[in-house]
Formats: structure tokens, sequence, C-alpha cells
């Protein structure tokens, strides 16, 4: 058994979809079961990997033998480990529906790319410096990128372009605070930026640089602008794979800068995170719920939802581990949903072939599964019990009312109203003969299967929330004494 | 899991008689009547025995607690204490005679998996909301509740039900938010949601108080949407449009059952009754139960339909339950509490009854009823008892809660109450006794009134069996809950037992 906690789990994670995306570049006819090996494999790497955390404290791996600050270090933490399980199982979730999804020719295109960008959210979540990052968080926005594109059709493209250039300015930006730091402290490590940062201009600046450029990946309001038009137009599997794992990955990035480098003195720039956060949730559900058809509302939900996860800045003060408890927890349940949503939505186009909300035509009885899946993610986007949506929406009320933050539990309370009134608008047509009345198109068992087991999911991890702060406070105990877990295979 | 051994399972059968079929039914195909028949009497059974050994056991001084991790600082409590039990036995018994109704209701209708399958959730999450231990297991249950109902009350898929189940939504959904918010404060000052006999509120500090108060207003804000208080009953009548057992089950033990139950909780055992009067909520409590009792029977007057007229019935007999626990005292607590029961027992007869006329004769208004008496005498009988019992009239179980309430409201030395009670009472009379004047003593018309498409011909007979003997069952009971109030098995000793423990720790 020793034997298999000694395996590099967190190197596997990375280089098998790199193989297996390099295979389905080379054998076109073998993309389809070579994606589904690699991705199945990751799962069981990142199992591992779990395992051995969970056995041995915090995870680091010298490539190549050579450590910070010379060489590049894989590292995972609880907060990382959540991330990859998220990345994981979404990513599972979202092969499986992918399989039936896309016609011969457009799988071709999709399954290297994927492929490659769970490569790189692999490695994006398993660095420890922010040059790393930068590479892999780049790495992610090409794939993404190109995902978008993927049909070719005029309006992906257009939504590509868009988010082709937010992305770039974002890594643009993002890269010029990596310099400016490295210029001040002399390191990329974020362990050793950790011990030598000092407020002064420059690092003031890397701040203001760094968040603005990940806020523009995140989509936090107003830079979301090019979210929506890019996760409508994508085809489903697609959809679902930004907006649940790619989006949270420039979240992560800044999560862990805020953590563990700018939390102490930035005050000022928490509360304005966590303003834009509160603005994001009101416009966005707003926006959502003006919306006619489904994608385009999924999108803006996830705009919406975004502003959650930046509502935990202002309200950090309750301590690091909450915090990042509390991020972990609400990007993971996020996850959960919106994949189960937007793979709905898929499913939803397919049945009718259009999203026209008000057309749905009876899809509760002719295709229970599917409004089952987006009904359940819906209870969690919501927020309401029982669901994961619900229990993050009560740590961050929590933390709130403690805090006396009045303002933005009563935002977040609005925003579960707003959340409310889109998800029953669309489940309300569900039930009702549209006017003129269509033949339903089979949709594959599988791919309602897909989305109704991510939506279950979200369901489930409603009742995970000790698992989860367990994982995160495990590694704040092992952190205490750090000498002693660090260690190479 | 901690807490499991013991007696823990019984509260997690309770709960899982009903989900168990429940899911198992969202997967029966259409036409397996008979599997799905069986599966939904036989999780009604097993209730009904569960319900029965926790009643015996706690009668016997035994608890049954079951307790798992939630939320940090947080677990998920169920517990049967005599008040959940009481809400318990309401619910198996009349969740078995719905079953039976709906079986016979929907006969060949389409989607019953769906509906049976929802059905079931609803009852699922009544029975989690009468044993919540504490305030956060009794948000999930009763969030779950509205979530479960939903697909009910737009069952028929008709442009009319979705507005209805729009409605519906915006005032439940909003007060579940009010609720929430309440909730989420009261646990940042108190860091405990548990429920306890004198609650958990009275040793802290006065500063505290104002925010308590503004609390308190959250809180019975959120339960009084799906109590119907005024002003947040509007969703009540307009989700008339849901198929009749859905309309019986709604208000004689689901929704507005556990908006009432909760506001009992909240001034029990979080507030504790003491400690509520001494802020100095309970009064204003009071007037808005006692203005929702005249407002609800002044409506109720006015509405032809019959349906909706029983609606704003219901909008008026639940806030007795409010009335009572808002009056501090033992005899009004138990008036209040025991209206718990006596108005599920006729309210449900009475909606039984409206769905038969409706089912056998297509009668949907008031103006149509006239001498349907001797075409369906069992029916019209059943329906009289409840009517009756609304009004007040003994020995019919309604009698005994105004007693109760009026001999409390002096005893507490609150006299306003009594011109209140007389007032409703008559109003009842005004707007039943001339539907059982139509009924009994006026001629039927040459024909009914045109059945709706899915036409059932019930030949000499008055009506289905399965649609006949739930109301006349419903009515004896709400007769015998009167009649034997002072046995040792009435729903009125045990009421008593509450109220013991609640005034006399």
């Amino acid at each position: 058994m020793s034997s298999l906690l000694a395996i590099d789990w967190g190197v596997i994670a990375i280089l098998l979809p790199l193989a297996g995306g390099t295979a389905c570049v080379l054998w076109p006819a073998l993309s389809k079961p070579a994606g589904l090996i690699s991705v199945t494999g990751v799962v069981l790497a990142i199992a591992g990997l779990g395992w051995r955390i969970m056995e041995n404290g915090i995870y680091r791996h010298a490539v190549g033998g050579w450590g910070a600050p010379l060489g590049i270090d894989l590292f995972a933490d609880g907060l990382s480990l959540i991330m990859l399980i998220m990345t994981a199982l979404v990513g599972l979730g979202i092969s499986f529906y992918a399989r039936r999804y896309f016609s011969p020719r457009d799988a071709v295109r999709f399954w290297p790319i994927w492929l490659f960008l769970l490569a790189a959210l692999n490695a994006l979540f398993l660095s420890a410096d922010i040059f790393n990052l930068y590479v892999t968080l780049e790495m992610t926005g090409l794939a993404a990128v190109a995902l978008t594109a993927l049909t070719g059709r005029i309006d992906a493209l257009g939504g590509a372009m868009r988010y082709l250039l937010a992305t770039l300015l974002g890594s643009l930006a993002y890269l010029l605070g990596v310099a400016l730091l490295y210029h001040d402290a002399g390191s990329v490590d974020i362990a050793t930026l950790a011990q030598r940062i000092q407020p002064n201009a420059a690092v003031w600046t890397a701040l203001g640089l760094m968040s603005a450029g990940l806020a523009l990946k995140t989509a936090l309001f107003p830079l979301s602008f090019w979210l929506p038009p890019a996760h409508a137009s994508a085809p489903a599997p697609v959809s679902a794979l930004l907006s649940a794992l790619v989006v949270k990955a420039s979240f992560y990035i800044l999560l862990r800068l805020w953590l563990e480098l700018f939390g102490d003195f930035a005050q000022g720039a928490s509360m304005l995170l966590g303003l834009l956060g509160a603005a994001a949730i009101l416009w966005g559900s707003l926006q959502a719920l003006r919306q006619t058809r489904i994608k385009l509302l999924v999108a803006y939900s996830t705009v919406a939802q975004i502003g959650y996860l930046f509502l935990i800045y202002p309200l950090a003060s309750a301590g690091n581990g909450i915090a990042a408890g509390m991020a972990a927890y609400l990007a993971f349940s996020h996850a959960l949903a919106k994949s189960a949503m937007f793979l709905a939505a898929g499913n939803l186009m397919l049945f009718g072939g259009h999203d026209r909300i008000a057309d749905l035509d009876r899809a509760v009885q002719r295709l229970p599964l599917t409004v089952a899946a987006f009904a359940l993610a819906g209870v969690s986007i919501m927020g309401l019990p029982p669901s994961s949506g619900f229990v993050g929406k009560w740590l961050l009320l929590d933390a709130a009312m403690s805090q006396g933050r009045w303002d933005l539990a009563v935002v977040m309370i609005i925003g579960g109203l707003l959340a409310a009134g889109y998800i029953f608008k669309v489940l309300g047509y569900a039930f009702t003969q549209a006017e003129v009345p269509h033949d339903a198109r089979a949709v594959p068992a599988g791919m309602e299967w897909a989305a109704l087991l991510l939506a279950i999911g979200a369901i489930l991890l409603g009742f995970m929330a000790s698992e989860i702060f367990a994982l995160i406070a495990v590694d704040l105990v092992v952190n205490a004494d750090e000498a002693g877990t660090v260690w190479t295979a | 899991m901690d807490g499991m051994s013991g007696n823990a399972w019984l509260p997690l059968m309770v709960v899982a008689s009903a989900l168990l079929p429940g899911l198992i039914i969202f997967g029966l195909p259409e036409e397996k009547v008979r599997l799905r028949t069986v599966l939904n009497l036989s999780g009604a059974f097993a209730k009904i025995f569960f319900t029965g050994w926790m009643l015996w056991g706690v009668y016997h001084g035994n608890s049954y607690e079951m307790r798992m991790a939630f939320l940090p600082g947080l677990d998920l409590v169920l517990r049967a204490d005599s008040l959940s039990l009481l809400f318990i036995a309401l619910s198996s018994v009349l969740w078995l005679l719905t079953t039976v109704y709906a079986i016979g209701y929907l006969e060949n209708s389409p989607h019953r998996s769906r509906f049976f399958g929802f059905f079931s959730l609803c009852v699922t999450s009544t029975s989690g909301v009468a044993m919540s231990g504490n305030l956060i297991t009794f948000l999930l249950f009763y969030e779950l509740l509205t979530l479960v109902t939903y697909p009910l009350v737009v069952h028929r898929g008709t442009e009319a039900a979705r507005r209805a189940g729009q409605i519906y939504l915006t005032y439940t959904i909003s007060g579940g938010a009010l609720l929430l918010l309440g909730v989420v404060w009261l646990y940042a000052i108190t860091g405990t949601l548990e429920f306890s006999p004198q609650g958990i509120l009275y040793h802290l500090d006065t500063t505290y108080h104002p925010a308590l108060i503004a609390i308190f207003v959250l809180l019975i804000a959120g339960l009084g949407v799906k109590a119907a208080l005024v002003p947040l009953h509007g969703w009540l009548p307009e989700a008339m449009v849901a198929p009749a057992p859905v309309s019986a089950l709604l208000h004689a033990v689901a929704v507005v059952k556990a908006g009432a139950f909760g506001i009992v909780r909240v001034v029990y055992d979080i507030y504790g009754i003491d400690f509520a009067a001494e802020l100095g909520v309970t009064g204003p409590l009071a007037m808005l139960a006692a203005v929702t009792i005249l407002y609800g029977s002044l409506r109720a007057l006015a509405q032809d339909n019959l349906k909706r007229r029983l609606a704003f019935s219901t909008v008026s007999q639940v806030s007795y339950i409010t009335l009572g626990v808002a009056i501090v005292g033992p005899l009004a607590t138990i008036g209040g509490v025991v209206h718990l029961v006596h108005q599920g027992l006729m309210k449900i007869t009475l909606f039984f009854c409206a769905g038969n006329l409706a089912e056998t004769l297509g009668i949907h208004k008031v103006r149509e009823m006239n001498g349907v008496g001797r075409r369906m005498p069992w029916t019209m009988a059943a329906f009289t008892l409840g009517a009756f019992g609304m009004i007040g009239v003994p020995p019919v179980a309604g009698f005994i809660s105004k007693w109760y309430l009026g001999l409390g409201a002096l005893e507490a030395g609150e006299p306003w109450v009594i011109p209140v009670l007389i007032g409703s009472s008559l109003l009842n009379a005004a707007y039943f006794l001339p539907i059982l004047h139509r009924a009994w003593f006026r001629d039927p018309p040459d024909s009914w009134p045109v059945m709706r498409d899915t036409a059932r011909d019930f030949g000499d007979k008055e009506t289905a069996w399965a649609l006949l003997l739930p109301p006349v069952i419903t009515a004896l009971l709400a007769l015998f809950a009167g009649l034997l109030a002072s046995t040792w098995f009435s729903p009125l000793e045990w009421v008593q037992l509450i109220a013991q423990r609640a005034f006399y720790h």
C-alpha cells in the first residue's frame, strides 16, 4: 500500500491528459476512447492524490529534483485538492455527456482541446509559484477560447473573439504584476513572497494589475461583458466547462494571492471586490430574469453566481481557513450546479431544436430527467435547502451577520429571490403546452443522466460541508509545522 | 453520524416511509397502477405504524432523537416530542385517507407517477417539519415543502395553473427568504438554534431586545406566508387550481399547517412564551391573528366558487391556532394547538366533499348546489358535519377549540378576544348555512352541470368508494374528537400534556 502512496499522483494528473490529448491529435479516430480513458484516469489520480494528502499532509513535488526558488514545484494543499476534485468530477460528467453530444467532425476537435484544457487546469491548481500560475492560466485561456470557437459558426466566432481579447488582456495584466513582484521581492514562489513583500508602491501596483486581470478573466462585474456571448454561443458541453471550471481557475489564483499575500494589508481593496461582487449578483440576476432563451439565462446566472464568490473577500476577516473553506465550497457547488444546468439546457435544445423558454412545451413530461436535472441544479443555484447552494449561502450569510454586514446579507437574500424568479420561469413553462406544439426529438439517455448526476452531486454536496472544511483544516494543522511535511518522492 | 444509537432510527423511519415510496414511484411507468397503489398505501401504513410506536413511547416517557452533522456548529436534528407527535399523527392519518382519495380522484388521468411522487415528498417534508429539533432543520424541511408542492399546484399544466404556480412561489419563496434572514440573524446572536421548552433567549442581555423583536417580526412574516396571515394570504385562493386532493392536503396538513406549526415552535421553543410576552410581541401577534380571522371570514362570504370560499375559510380558521398561541396562558394554548388537529380534520372533510361534487356532478359553484344533498347524501352529510364544526356547533371538534380559546382569553385577561370569536362564528354560519340550506332544502335542477371532458358515469351510485369513504371517515373523526374530548386518547388530552410541559416546567 505504501508504494501506492509514494506515487506522484500530481504529476500523473497533468501528464495523463497531455498524453491523451496528443494521442487524439495523432490518431483522430481514437479520440473518444482516448479522451474517456484519460479523464477517468485523472479522476483516479486525483483520488490517489487526495489519499496521499490525507495520509501525509501537504503534497510537494520538485519537478526534476530542483526545488524552489530555482525549479518548478508542484504543490497541493486542501484548497488545491478540492479544486482538483471539482475539476475531475465535473470534467468526468461533462465528458460522458460529450461522448454522445458531438458529431464525429466536431468530436475530433473537441477531445484534444478538452484534454489539453484539463492538463492546464490540473497544472494550475498544482502550481505553487506565480509564474507557473501565469503559464498555466494562459494555457487554460487559450484552450478555452479554442473550445468556444469549435463549431466555427459565426456567432461562436464572434463570442470567441471577444473572449480571446478579454483573456489575453487579463493574462497580460497579471503577467505585469508578476514581473513587478519578482522585481520587488526577488522570487515568484508564493511562500517566499509571503515572507518578503511589504506594502509599497510596486506591490500595490502589482496587486491592482493582477486583481484587475484576474477579475476580467473571472468575469467579475463590470468586466463580465465577454462572458454571456461566449458561454451562450458555445456547444453545451463547452459552456458547461467554461462556466463550471475555467472561470474558477482565475478565481482560484486571485484567492491564493489574497489569502497568502495581499489579504493582510489590502482591506480597502477587499471592500471593493465585495462591492463589485454584490453588484454582480444584482446585475447578473436581473439580466438573467430578462432573458427569453435558456442558454443566455444560464450564462447571466453565472455572472451573478461569480458575485457570491467575491463576497468572500470583505468577509475573510473571519480567518483564512474559513474563507478558503467557503470559497472552495462555493466554487465546487457552483461548478456542479452550473455544469448540470448547461448540460440540461443542451438537452432541451436538442429536444426542441431551440432554446426559447416560452416554448418548452411540456418538457417536464417528455424529458423528465433533464427537467429534474435543471430543477435540482436550480435549487442549488437559488440557494434553497437541501443543497450545497443553501449551505454556501448560509455560511456567507452567517459571516456577514456576525460582522454586521447587513448590506451584503440583504444583497444575498435578494439575489436568491431573483434566482428563484429566473429558475422557475423556465420550470413553469416546462409544464405548459406551447402554442405551436412540436415533435420531440430523442435525447440519448446518457446525456440526460450526465446532467442529472451532476445536479444530484450539487444536492449531495450540501451534506458534506464538514468534510470540505475538514480537508481545509487538516492543512492548517499541517502548515503549523511545515518542515516535517515537505518531502519529495 | 453521532446520536444514531438507541432510539434514533424511529424518526428516520417516519421520514423514510414517505420518502422511499415517493422516489420509487417517480421511476414507475404510468400504467403500473397496482404497484403504485401498493407502494403508496404501504408507505402510509408504515408511517402510521411507526408514529403509533413513537406515540406509545413518548407517552411512557421515552425520547426519540436523530442527529447528524450538517453545518459547522449546527446539526440536523429529528426529534419526537409531544408537540411533533401531535402533528405527525395528524399527518399520518390524513395522508392515508388522502392517498385513498387521490387514487380514486385521479383514476385514468395522466401523469400520476409524477403526482404521487411529489405527493409523497410533500408528506416527507411535513414529517420533517413536525420532527425538526432545531430551527435549521425546520427551515430545511419548510423550504423543501415549498419546492415539492409547486409541481402539485401546477400539475394540470394549463396556463392558469402556471400563473397560479408563479404566484404561489412569489409568496412562499419570499417568505422563505425572510425566514432565512431571521434565522441567520438569530444564530449570529445566540450561536444555537435548538428548540427547548423555555426558549433559548431568556438569558440574553436587554440590549439585544430590539434585535430580538426585529427577528421575531422576520420569523413571523416568513412563517405567516404559509400560515396565510393577512396580508400574506394572497397565494392561498390562487392555489385552488390544483387538483382536489392537493388542496385538501395543502389546507389541512401540509403547507398552512407547516406555517402555523412553525409559529408555535418559534413562540414556545425559541422565544419561550413568558419571554415573548415580556418582549411585548405576543399582543400584536394576537391582534394580527384576530384581524385575519375576521378578514378571512368576510372574504369567504363573497365567494361563489366553492373551493375559493373554503380557501378563505382556511385563512380564517388557521389563525385560531396563531391566536391561541399568542394569548399567554395554558388554556388558550390548548385551544390553539388542538385546533391544529381539529381544523385539519374538518377542513380536509370539506375539501374532499368539494372534490366529490366537482368530480361527480361538475359542481364548482355554490349556486349550483341546489338539492345536491338528495343526490349525494353521504357526501353532504360529511360536509354538514365539517361545516358545523367550523361554525363551532357542539359537539363537533371546532367547538372544543373555540371554547378553550374563549376560556383562555378570559383567564389571560384579554376579553376583547370574545367578540372576535363570536363575530367569527356568526360569519362562519353566514357563509356555511346558506350552502347547507341549498343542498338540503332546495329542489335539485333537472340536470347537473356538464362535467369535464373525462366524464365518469357513476350511474345510481353516489360516487366512487375511494372518494366517498375518506370524507365520511374524517367527518366522523372530527365529530368524535369533540364528542370524546375528555377520553384519554383524544387530541385534547394530548394537547393538555403539551401545554403542561410548556407552562408548568
